[in-house]
């Protein structure tokens, strides 16, 4: 458990620490990089507490379950590799840390770097010790998205956000093709946790997903590691402060996709698709950066660039599928993390102090800053692969294990070029140096600037380039445990006999890399004639074609959007009418095309005949009539009241009851939004429009009315109701069936309806609060009266029989909410009639009147329904209860006699209180604008004549 | 005739005229086919239980037939939240015409006010 917690603590620690920098007020840099750097050296003397028995070969591990339906857990693991980067990210982390103290200038936003940083070096750690490799696949995602700030971190430069965005697309991009490939892993291996998968090697590549699997893991691995072709983001996040490039370009970012290769080496290694396509990727890259990096004038270009080129080596290494490969691979990953980091601070320090990165410019340096040019030069020396130093000893070992792999058949392709990339390392590494800081000065300016820095800034590359020296001279004593134990958790086995030595005596390795020492001294020799050929050649533009290509498929989409999704209401209700009476005939055809079924029917009665009659003919006056609107809502209730009177019939009472109230609230609602509308606007539609139209419309029609009458000439199946008829009165209480329905059995779809009516009360309300304001403001000013009224905006005897009906209203309200449980009534219809009786008090006295003797608050009503409502479901559950479930009782009073109280009556208050407060919320809100705009009139029109008076 | 026969051709009828109206480009007239293809849905909805004369679900010991309760519960809170849609959908079409002078469904392609303002008075 002890083991347990220093793991979670370790991953912990940087995202507390981020945590608390980006709380901590601006402008304390001191207290920012030191949190940051407490952290880094807190998670360092944790690691070390691990370190001797990680490299005895145990290899602790701790688990929490997580999302168990996932297979995804809370797992970290410290082997010999995680043990190793997770090392590597907090040592060089410390540094950076330091060094970035000293890079950054006073008045930047120190607190968002270190913040940016410790979130960017927690999950570099999370990826290395994840236990499970869906929780590595969480850290993964982390480190791009806080790389992405990092490297965007000069927010002002717009190279840096361009660079940033570039950087997100890739590696997001591969981190996308991730996923899928850990997961289909994952299944392969029947396991996410790691060390399962890492057991079921053989099981994986016997799995048909295997090739899958393969290609998905190493587009994330290509990407992240800035492997060709998807090498080009990497020198353009050459845009972020020097810290963060010495930081992510050494040890830890892009070092992910290598650590993934390796860690999944015992998986993945080993086929032959495996070999041919990491090595020869890596074989690529390795080559064609090399080159790219010789002739490149940006410090950090060429750094970014050799950065890619040794990324290349350490994949082409780990490609062979040898263990001596994966030897040093190892070895030289901790080589290049300590050279590398080294260099990048070293640039930093050059631009730093001299205002330039521009190799062309510089020179020389040596004299004014001995230092600095001391480290650089040691640490090229070691990039370059010469004794004494560490990089010479891994880079031999390369060159060792070329001959082994024969690629595409060819037993010399591999070696020659292995080659070819170490001689143009060698140059590009030689001219880092005697361009920099040898020869003569190119430009007196930065020159004179020149200066070595503080010891602060100097002292981090200075000691990592005594690690690099030391991994030269005493390999064997200071990596040798590490590297077993490491090789040992990369290939799943002990690791091989192996010996670290300068000298080996006169091998193949050895005049390879000598080859390569002379060649590369020639290129430097000869560079500025082979510059002016690179130069004369003409070359791709990574950046702009990534922006050609990010444009272009942007107008494609949008184009596509526009395509699926037109902008026109009219012909997207088209397209869905159209389709829904496709498939309607498409299931008709299906269903044997027998319309009329054997269900005997009802003879209708004479005036259901009228009645139906009325109803057909009011439908083709609203269709036809529609331009003239005030008419149409005669016929509208026409069709509401012939509805009704359906429902009536046909054994509905309370479907009748809310249909004629719901009819007189809808018609209430379009005259008052009509007066604010154009009454009589011109006709739009052409006339084959409306015949293209009219065609469907009728299809349409027909269709329907056939599959009602389909529906109604056959019986219907087993029905749940016969459940609520014979439950109603002793399970509910009530003998309205349909009330006990809504305010029982069925009581969570009334609750969801009433919600979503209080949302639209609330979403009217708003809509009209803001037409006050804006364009809908001075258009609601300049309103005109284009009604004849009558001249009396009150008559009296409507406002004296409005006020009579309104105790009368109220009582039939209450009357029909109490009996509504056991006969035709309850809170929807009651909350209908009273707020029909409270809009008749807003038509007949006026808005202004009414308003100001309105006791309620309809927002409070809304929300005191929802909650009674929701109260009373909760209260069934403190009894042990489900949600909403009723309860009733029979009480007796003297004078009264014997009546019944449900806690279903509660829930109808809820009910009640929620439809009136969105019915008169909608009105009362509407016709407050309608007062408004008639006000503006009037007052308008007393003005005008006042005017015209004298 | 049947009332099967009227229920089943006032529906057809009301989705015909409530089809036609949707597709119109004027908001008013697309808040009319609304409130037509409503009454249409509600209706259908309600014919899913038969249609049975004089037996209200109201229960009583001495009844034993029932027309089916359930479609009536379900039209009752649908009835009331076709008015909440249609009260919605009337104030859209409402704040849009105040915003951009016109009343067409896709925006302020054909402003009508023009000749609004000359009429009143």
């Amino acid at each position: 458990m002890a083991t347990g917690l220093t793991l979670y603590t370790l991953v912990a620690l940087p995202f507390l620490a981020a945590l608390l920098i980006a709380l901590l007020p601006a402008g304390s840099r001191g207290l920012h990089s030191g949190i940051a750097a407490a952290a880094s050296a807190g998670g360092l003397a944790l690691l070390a507490g691990l370190a001797a028995p990680v490299i005895g070969g145990a290899a602790p591990s701790a688990s929490v379950s997580w999302v168990p339906s996932l297979g995804l857990d809370l797992a970290l693991m410290v082997d010999g590799l995680g043990l190793m980067f997770a090392g590597l990210i907090l040592g060089i982390g410390l540094l950076v840390v330091i060094f970035a103290h000293f890079y950054l200038h006073k008045g930047e936003a120190t607190g968002r770097f270190f913040a940016s940083l410790m979130l960017f070096q927690g999950a570099m750690l999370g990826i290395v010790l994840a236990g499970n490799v869906l929780l590595l696949l969480v850290f993964w995602e982390l480190t791009s998205l806080s790389s992405f700030l990092l490297i965007g971190f000069w927010q002002h430069k717009a190279e840096g956000r361009q660079g940033a965005r570039m950087a997100l697309a890739v590696t997001g991009g591969g981190g996308l093709a991730l996923i899928g490939g850990m997961v289909l892993l994952g299944l392969a291996a029947d396991s996410f946790d790691l060390a399962t998968i890492l057991e079921r090697g053989a099981q994986v590549q016997a799995s048909p997903l295997y090739p899958v699997i393969l290609g998905l893991v190493l587009v994330g691995c290509f990407t992240k590691s800035a492997q060709f072709p998807f090498h080009f983001w990497l020198p353009h996040a050459m845009a972020a402060p020097t810290p963060v490039s010495a930081y992510l370009h050494s040890a830890t970012m892009v070092k992910a996709g290598v650590f993934l290769l390796a860690r999944l080496w015992p998986v993945l290694a080993g086929t032959e698709a495996y070999t041919v396509i990491v090595t020869s990727v890596g074989l690529v890259t390795m080559v064609f950066a090399a080159v790219v990096a010789l002739f490149r004038h940006d410090l950090k270009s060429i750094l970014a660039y050799s950065t890619i080129s040794q990324l290349g080596l350490l994949v082409m290494l780990l490609g062979f599928s040898l263990e001596m490969a994966a030897l040093a691979a190892v070895l030289h990953i901790l080589n290049h993390a300590a050279f590398k980091a080294a260099l990048f601070m070293a640039a930093g320090i050059v631009d730093h102090e001299t205002g330039t990165r521009d190799i062309r410019r510089l020179g020389g340096l040596a004299k004014a800053m001995p230092v600095t040019a001391v480290i650089a030069t040691i640490a090229a020396a070691s990039m370059a692969g010469l004794p004494p130093l560490g990089g010479f000893i891994s880079k031999e070992m390369m060159l060792y294990e070329t001959p082994h792999v024969a690629l595409f058949g060819l037993p010399w392709l591999v070696p020659v070029l292995a080659t070819i990339g170490a001689t143009f390392s060698v140059g590009y590494s030689l001219r880092l140096a005697a361009h920099l800081f040898f020869g003569a000065p190119r430009d007196p300016e930065p020159f004179a600037r020149a200066h070595d820095p503080a010891a602060g800034m100097w002292g981090p590359s200075a000691l990592l380039t005594a690690l690099a020296v030391l991994l030269g001279l005493v390999p064997m004593l200071l990596a040798a445990p590490l590297v077993g134990a490491v090789t040992a958790a990369v290939i799943g086995a002990p690791a091989p006999e192996f010996d670290l030595a300068l000298w080996h005596g006169v091998n193949l390795a050895l005049i390879l890399s000598t080859i390569a020492v002379a060649a590369g001294a020639l290129l430097l020799w000869r560079h500025a004639a082979l510059l002016g050929a690179w130069e004369s050649i003409r070359h791709l533009d990574a950046k702009r074609m990534f922006e050609a290509a990010l444009g272009y498929a942007d107008t494609r989409v949008r184009k596509a959007m526009v395509a699926v999704h037109t902008p026109s209401l009219q012909r997207m209700v088209l397209a869905t009418f159209a389709v829904i009476v496709l498939l309607i005939i498409e299931g008709a055809v299906a269903g044997g095309g027998v319309v009329t079924g054997t269900r005997p029917g009802l003879p209708a009665s004479t005036p259901a005949i009228i009645a139906w009659a009325l109803l057909i003919a009011a439908t083709a006056a609203v269709v036809n009539d529609a331009r003239q609107r005030f008419r149409v809502l005669i016929y509208i209730s026409v069709i509401g009241l012939v509805v009704s009177l359906a429902f009536v019939r046909f054994s509905a009472p309370d479907l009748a009851l809310t249909q004629i109230s719901v009819e007189v609230v809808t018609i209430l609602l379009l005259l008052l939004a009509l007066n604010l509308l154009p009454k009589a606007p011109p006709m739009l539609s052409s006339a084959s429009r409306k015949w293209r139209d009219g065609a469907l419309a009728v299809t349409g029609g027909a269709l329907m009315g056939g599959i009602s009458w389909a529906m109604l000439t056959r019986e219907p199946g087993a029905s749940i109701s016969a459940y609520h008829l014979a439950n109603a009165k002793p399970g509910g209480g009530g003998t309205n069936v349909v009330n006990v329905i809504l305010v029982d059995f069925r009581a969570f779809d009334t609750l969801g309806e009433i919600i979503v009516l209080g949302i639209a009360g609330l979403a009217i309300f708003a809509l009209l609060e803001g037409a006050a304001r804006g364009a809908a403001g001075a258009r609601l000013a300049r309103w005109q009266e284009d009604m004849p009224h009558s001249p009396e905006r009150h008559p009296m005897m409507l406002v004296m029989a409005s006020r009579i009906a309104l105790p009368l209203t109220l009582t039939v309200g209450i009357y029909l909410f109490l009996r509504g449980h056991n006969q035709p009534g309850g809170g929807f219809i009651a909350a209908l009639v009273v707020a029909i009786a409270f809009l008749l008090q807003y038509l007949a006295a006026g808005h202004d009147w009414t308003d100001r003797r309105r006791r309620f608050g309809e927002h409070q009503m809304i929300a005191w329904g929802v909650l009674v409502a929701m109260a009373t479901g909760l209260g069934a559950m403190v009894f042990g209860a489900p949600f909403l479930t009723s309860t009733f009782e029979y009480f007796s009073l003297p004078l009264i006699g014997k009546f019944e109280l449900a806690s279903a009556m509660l829930f109808d208050t809820g009910v009640f209180l929620t439809v009136f407060g969105a019915v008169m919320l909608a009105l009362a809100q509407l016709s407050q604008i309608a007062q408004r705009a008639a006000r503006a009139h009037a007052a308008q029109r007393a003005a005008e004549a006042q005017e015209s008076a004298p | 005739m049947t009332y099967e026969f009227l229920v089943a051709s006032a529906i057809g009828v009301l989705v015909a005229g409530g089809i036609f109206l949707l597709l119109r480009a004027r908001t008013f007239q697309v808040v009319l086919g609304l409130t037509l293809l409503s009454y249409a849905v509600n209706l259908f909805l309600f014919a899913s239980g038969r249609l049975v004369l004089n037996r209200p679900p109201i229960w009583d010991k001495t009844v034993t037939e029932y027309t089916d309760p359930l479609p009536q519960a379900l039209v009752l809170t649908a009835i009331v939240i076709t008015f909440g849609m249609t009260a919605f959908v009337v104030i859209l079409a409402l704040r849009s015409f105040l915003e951009t002078g016109s009343d067409h469904v896709d925006g302020d392609k054909v402003p009508s006010d023009e000749n609004d303002g000359e009429k009143g008075a």
